[in-house]
């Protein structure tokens, strides 16, 4: 309670929304930003699709899978950046001198995140679901499990993120710590996205656990990477 | 009870809340190495610290310790009046790194931070800040297409913008030149008139009111 104390001030935003707007701004201008996510999406799909060959009901089968595996690689990119930017400048140093809780700055952070990677994603989702012959009562599972699932694939990753901060390449020690973890947002992910009226498995089922899966992250993850930032100079 | 209250309400109001701040028997190790050991000054509101020694005789990590940065390994950093806020969140640390964005101008760096630092406390308005430091033509330029110098000018803006009592500067004359260096030492002895604390690392001769610490090397 005692942090979130504020002193009226003139005209300043609050301070989580100013951090929100900042790291909004920063991947806008950074170019490509969120389309890049997306192609790189676009391209995986496509990949797959290459690789499997004309099969086409084969692919309408395995396509929740796909769209799921190249949603979480996807949302891999440029996750190693999350707080390595903030690190390497010392603009992390500010953020722990400010009276915002690092858990909520965290939590932000990766708010902006997902809106630029994990929701573009999803959207795009439906579009690349014709591309793979998904049956077309399938193409909203997907895109619902997508996108009650993308955020705990950021948040997990955000951990692996405040872990590898200090390391310079540590792209692919984050993929390797954190790719273990999603499984369990996957298994679901991928359960709730094949649901339709031809499976067996309902649609509610996976994706009432996907979604409590998503809970648990917003909750837990916040502190995991908010520890493991405070202690990346130690 | 009630006036001493008051007196830390008034005094919240111009962000200048620290009466004397006092470490004891710091002890500090980076890397397994034990940088110093049973470190202790005080200070009192309106006097500075000037931390001298050669290189890599711990003057950045004791500030890094001082801020919360570091984990210290042993001795107590204690603040009078005691008030609910941590030091880390009344500590102005400007460090070897510029903690600007390169893709924002030099203006929405420093009103980024307004907020995040909990400005309001009597800060300056972000374009007066910048203005102050001689930057207002390059207020709008992206920070990567600004010179060393300019960019510790725009880092050292946030001094003014955001008003936190007690200032932690590494090097602060790094970069800078003859006129910025000027302004800077002004800078600094006003903040030390209004009350504020100072503790700079520093090679270069400050001339501020205080005290003077020397770190030895360990070898």
């Amino acid at each position: 309670m005692k942090k979130m104390r504020r002193v009226p001030s003139h005209a300043t935003p609050p301070p989580l929304f100013a951090l929100f707007l900042r790291d909004i701004r920063i991947s806008r201008r950074l170019g490509g930003g969120t389309s890049l996510g997306v192609v790189f999406f676009l391209i995986l799909v496509t990949l797959t699709a290459f690789a499997i060959g004309p099969d086409l009901a084969l692919l309408g089968k395995i396509a929740p899978a796909i769209l799921w595996i190249s949603g979480l690689l996807a949302t891999l990119l440029g996750l190693d950046r999350l707080f390595q930017a903030d690190y390497e400048d010392g603009s992390l140093d500010l953020l722990l001198t400010s009276r915002t809780p690092l858990e909520l700055i965290v939590l932000v952070k990766c708010l902006a995140h997902w809106l630029l990677t994990g929701l573009p994603l999803a959207a795009a989702a439906p579009f690349f679901g014709l591309m793979l012959n998904l049956p077309a009562s399938q193409l909203w599972s997907v895109t619902l499990s997508l996108l009650a699932g993308t955020p705990a694939l950021t948040l997990i990753g955000a951990i692996g993120a405040a872990l590898t901060v200090s390391l310079r390449r540590g792209g692919l020690l984050l993929a390797i710590l954190i790719l273990p973890l999603c499984v369990p947002v996957l298994i679901f992910g991928v359960a709730a996205a094949s649901a339709g009226p031809a499976s067996p498995v309902p649609f509610a089922t996976p994706f009432l656990i996907l979604c409590a899966l998503t809970l648990i992250t917003i909750a837990g993850a916040p502190f995991a990477a908010a520890f493991a930032l405070r202690h990346a100079n130690a | 009870m009630i006036d001493e209250n008051a007196h830390s309400v008034r005094s919240a109001a111009h962000g200048l809340i620290i009466m004397r701040l006092s470490a004891s028997n710091l002890t500090a190790e980076r890397g397994g190495r034990i940088i110093f050991t049973n470190l202790s000054f005080a200070l009192e509101a309106g006097e500075s610290l000037t931390v001298t020694g050669p290189n890599g005789a711990g003057k950045s990590t004791l500030l890094r310790v001082l801020a919360g940065l570091l984990p210290r390994l042993g001795g107590d950093i204690s603040l009078t009046p005691s008030t609910d806020a941590t030091i880390t969140e009344q500590v102005h640390y400007v460090g070897h790194a510029d903690a600007l964005k390169g893709l924002l101008t030099a203006s929405e760096n420093l009103q980024f931070l307004g907020p995040m630092l909990d400005a309001g406390h009597g800060g300056m308005a972000v374009d007066a800040a910048l203005a102050e430091f001689g930057l207002s033509h390059i207020a709008g330029l992206p920070a990567a297409y600004l010179s060393a110098g300019q960019k510790r000018r725009v880092t050292l803006a946030r001094l003014l913008a955001v008003k936190r009592p007690l200032w932690l500067l590494d090097e602060p004359f790094t970069a800078l030149d003859a006129a910025s260096q000027a302004l800077m030492a002004r800078l600094m002895t006003s903040h030390l008139a209004q009350g504020g604390m100072i503790v700079a690392a520093t090679h270069a001769r400050l001339g501020l009111p205080g005290r003077d610490l020397r770190l030895g090397a360990h070898s």
